[in-house]
């Protein structure tokens, strides 16, 4: 049987769609063949080759006990409906097999579907009729349910599911029947293209070739529409003496146009705009948006103007009426703090003056109407002030990377500022108990922290974050949570092996990382990292602290005294090799160890025996774990039980 | 074409005809059509309501001395309040705008998310702007809760900036170019406010008195709000009085913040306090509308 869902709502917002449309699927469960579709006024759910009902099924019931009097047998074969001759015996017991008829699937479904769409998760849901009625994420207003082309009865939010959809808005009809074989083309009809494919390619084909490719905008655009059309306009070439990134931005940010190129790594005066409409036949569409963006563009150009009036330099002062945050004093103060951390960190003098400069932008016109263009605003002006280019590099740079696929500053001084820049932040916020629980990150700290490790880790930089921040054991933590993250493409447990050898290095992390990985898979490996475990809990119970070598002389010929030569043997080899061979040479010790555990025993009465092999064992745990600590590795068999 | 004054005629007429009030802008000085108690105080309680007026909106900080062509201290919504929302909602309010004269089969309509919320109302709704042809021509919302209390009956609140719709309906660049009526432009009839007060607000308003004010305005509403709980017969205690010496606050605060006397700190300190008067307005006008229904 065939299965059609279509939820018809207002306006969704475009991001929340894909998302919804995958909860859909899964809370659809398995099925021969499902398809969700979506525009921004309906979700669609389609299914073909469901069952038309329940496979009918037994269900054994089990009554009296043979010996039971015969009343109470009789008792049981009447509930059961039957004559007392028609039970079965089973395990000393008078049993009964019932047959239960499996329930048809349109029943199933007028109970289902309604549930289905109440447990999508919204980011924010709303409700728009009396208090306590439905929530959705905008209100319903259709809802076609059809099984094999009859209604599947139901009702969600006061909307009875029915078997007529709405078209596009002003392409279609508000009403109109549709079938499971013929909803795409009858959508087609009115005005609605199904398919998000098929948005997202009209799109593509209708741009021109030189407009920028913009992924995330063609996402929005495709869920934002019905039926895309491009349109596209031109802009007084004047225009273009402002910034391409001011242009682009207010084209992208504020009204979701692509831009375009010259062909010469500048803007060409046009852009392309996408409605949700068929087409254009006046000429309306591209008059009306050329306007909007004329307004738009003569307000930056007032803003730029207006700005330059005032160096960056002066504005520094202003900083002291930009307030950072409540508890953390103003953007002045905070200024001399992260010139004060790029100092630390080690930056020139080009870096000290960006970071005096850096946010200054702040108090400028541009950047209170486009905020997203802070600190490339800032770059822009120090530019155009005649600082030089280290320094204004540097400024328009410090806010990267804002997100993990985002570049790194590009320049030196750039990352040290934005290090400087972060740190700070992370630091003040932690100080006056401004920490990250959950969802909740107002000030954007995971971000914060992510980018310096993201900078220090890519740029290869010799920093040692962990001394800047462990004087907070929870902002310490927090951070290290941070640099797990960033190598969470490694194994969960060989993070946490290479960090508890140590993170004040992240390059160093980072290559001891890969050396374990490469490593690992090799024989001796997870038996050694199994007896490293070993080791350490002997340790712990007997509570060993003292760090003395093991006294040669009191070794035992044998398995203790090969396992101490192994020992100094690979020490003394590992000291000179790159982090691999080394690993792989610690892994040859596995034989030593495992005869040593077959044949001494450690816990001898002889104290100074006892605690010469402790003092053996505490050697090589502490001489090996340098590069990782074994005893976090989880070993495989281990593994298979999670 | 239609001058400013027939636009606004035209949505007067076409929501009268869906059984609104049309009432005539609030006489105290707001912030958005939203702070005047025919939306803020109605939209309260389970009982419904339908209404639209004009409401000139101030917004100090936005003053650009009758310069810039977009922006203005003081613009004009209309502000249309319908308590609960139809099902039909948006097909009447695109009905609005084919009323006034755009034929929507030949131009791009959106409704882009985008949620609404005034932190020193305790209100916010979600919703979306309406982009007619890349241009922001209305907020259309689904209150959800004002004062702070969730509401009984989801209005829908449904704002049309009216200088730039009439801007978009005559062709004109600039708002003070917009025809307000034949041989009369918006420039000639409201340019001087422009400039002036963006003089006041900018250079002349005078911190210490304003914050003079505002405590004095904040006291009075404070006395009234610890009057209410012991009023003998609530059902003719002045709230809406009460009410005016918030929104008065509400102005003092942005006059305030214009004239850069605010830092960032004292304002969420500031915002609270408003909203603190501004929530329990909306407390005791709740109880008081419940008693007048039960009388």
């Amino acid at each position: 049987m065939n299965l059609l869902l279509e939820i018809g709502t207002e306006e969704i917002p475009d991001w929340m769609i894909p998302d919804a449309l995958a909860q859909m699927r899964t809370l659809f469960g398995p099925a021969e063949s499902v398809r969700v579709d979506a525009t921004s006024r309906r979700l669609v759910l389609r299914a073909t080759g469901l069952a038309e009902r329940q496979p009918d099924r037994d269900e054994y019931v089990a009554g009296p006990a043979l010996s039971a009097p015969a009343a109470a047998v009789e008792g049981f074969a009447r509930k059961q409906g039957v004559a007392k001759e028609a039970l079965e015996q089973r395990d000393g017991k008078y049993g009964y097999t019932r047959k239960i008829a499996g329930r048809e699937t349109r029943d199933l479904l007028a109970t289902s579907l309604p549930e289905l769409i109440g447990k999508i998760a919204w980011p924010k849901t709303m409700f728009w009729g009396a208090k306590g009625s439905a929530r959705f994420i905008r209100p319903v207003r259709w809802i076609v349910a059809l099984l094999d082309d009859r209604i599947i009865p139901f009702e969600f939010a006061h909307v009875t599911s029915g078997a007529e959809s709405s078209g596009h808005r002003r392409l279609g009809k508000a009403r109109f029947p549709v079938t499971f074989a013929s909803y795409e083309q009858a959508l087609r009809e009115n005005g609605v293209i199904l398919s998000a494919d098929e948005r997202r390619s009209r799109i593509l084909n209708e741009l021109p070739h030189d407009a920028r490719p913009d992924a995330s905008l063609l996402e929005t655009l495709v869920y934002l529409t019905e039926y895309p059309t491009v349109v596209t306009g031109e802009f007084e070439p004047s225009f273009l003496t402002l910034p391409s990134e001011v242009l682009s931005t207010v084209m992208r940010f504020h009204q979701k146009y692509f831009s375009i190129d010259d062909g010469k790594g500048g803007l060409a005066p046009r852009f392309a705009a996408v409605m949700n409409t068929s087409g254009d036949p006046a000429g309306l569409v591209r008059h009306g948006n050329e306007r909007v963006l004329r307004a738009r563009f003569n307000d930056a150009r007032f803003f730029w103007d207006t700005d330059q009036q005032r160096t960056l330099d002066a504005r520094v002062e202003d900083l002291k009426h930009v307030t950072f945050q409540a508890k953390l004093g103003n953007y002045y103060e905070k200024t001399q703090r992260v010139e004060g951390m790029v100092a630390v960190l080690g930056g020139d003098a080009h870096a000290l003056r960006a970071a005096r400069l850096s946010k200054a932008d702040l108090t400028t016109e541009l950047v209170k109407e486009f905020t997203e263009l802070q600190g490339v605003v800032g770059g822009l002006y120090a530019r155009a002030q005649g600082e030089p280019e280290e320094v204004s590099t540097a400024i328009y740079d410090h806010y990267k990377p804002v997100s993990m696929e985002d570049s790194l500053p590009r320049t030196e001084a750039g990352r040290f500022v934005a290090i400087a820049d972060k740190l700070d932040t992370l630091i003040g916020c932690f100080q006056v108990g401004l920490i990250p629980s959950g969802s909740k990150d107002p000030f954007a700290l995971r971000r914060a922290a992510q980018g310096i490790v993201k900078i220090i880790v890519e740029a290869n930089m010799n920093l040692p974050l962990r001394s800047y921040v462990r004087q907070d054991p929870k902002l310490e933590e927090f951070v290290l949570d941070r640099v797990r993250n960033y190598f969470r493409d490694f194994a969960y447990d060989e993070i946490s092996a290479v960090l508890a050898s140590g993170w004040d290095s992240l390059p160093d992390v980072r290559a001891r990382l890969i050396a374990l990985r490469a490593v690992r898979p090799t024989a001796d490996f997870e038996p050694l990292a199994a007896s490293f475990k070993r080791i350490r809990n002997i340790l712990k119970q007997a509570d060993f602290s003292n760090t003395a070598p093991p006294v040669a002389d009191l070794l035992e010929d044998g398995p203790e005294r090969e396992l101490y030569a192994s020992f100094l043997q690979i020490q003394n080899e590992i000291a000179a090799l790159p982090y691999q061979p080394a690993l792989e040479r610690i892994a040859t010790l596995r034989p030593a160890v495992d005869r040593f555990f077959d044949k001494v025993m450690v816990n001898v009465s002889d104290e100074r025996i006892r605690n010469n092999r402790l003092a053996l064992l505490n050697a090589i745990s502490t001489e090996f774990s340098k590069l990782a600590d074994f005893s976090e590795i989880v070993i495989q068999t281990q593994e298979t039980k999670v | 074409m239609d001058s400013y004054q027939q636009i606004i005629f035209k949505l007067k007429n076409y929501w009268a005809e869906r059984g609104c009030v049309i009432q005539e802008p609030f006489d105290t000085e707001v912030g958005a059509g939203t702070m005047a108690p025919e939306t803020f105080l109605r939209v309260l309680g389970p009982k419904p309501y339908r209404t639209g007026y004009v409401q000139p909106s101030r917004r100090p900080a936005d003053g650009r001395y009758g310069e810039n062509p977009n922006r203005l201290y003081k613009h004009q919504q209309f502000q249309l309040i319908l308590k609960p929302s139809p099902d039909d909602v948006i097909d009447q309010y695109l009905g609005s705008l084919e009323a006034l004269g755009i034929n929507l089969a030949e131009h791009d309509i959106k409704l882009e998310e985008d949620n609404w919320e005034a932190p020193t109302l305790g209100a916010w709704g979600v919703g979306w702007q309406v982009m007619l042809d890349g241009l922001e021509i209305t907020q259309f919302t689904y209150f959800q809760q004002c004062g702070g209390i969730e509401l009984d009956l989801v209005p829908a609140e449904i704002t049309y900036g009216l200088e730039r719709l009439s801007a978009f309906l005559q062709g004109k660049d600039s708002v003070y170019d917009i025809e307000w009526t034949p041989g009369v432009t918006y420039g000639d009839v409201r340019k001087r406010d422009e400039l002036q007060y963006s003089v006041y607000n900018f250079e002349l308003a005078d911190r210490d008195t304003l914050w003079k004010l505002f405590d004095l305005y904040e006291g009075e509403a404070q006395r009234l709000l610890a009057l209410y709980p012991r009023a003998e017969r609530k059902e003719r205690f002045p709230l809406l009085a009460t009410y005016d010496q918030v929104l008065k606050c509400s102005n003092l605060f942005n006059t305030l913040d214009a004239r850069g006397a605010i830092s960032v700190t004292e304002r969420v300190a500031v915002i609270a306090r408003v909203r603190k008067l501004a929530v329990g307005v909306a407390e005791a006008w709740v109880d008081q509308s419940a008693i007048e229904a039960a009388a």
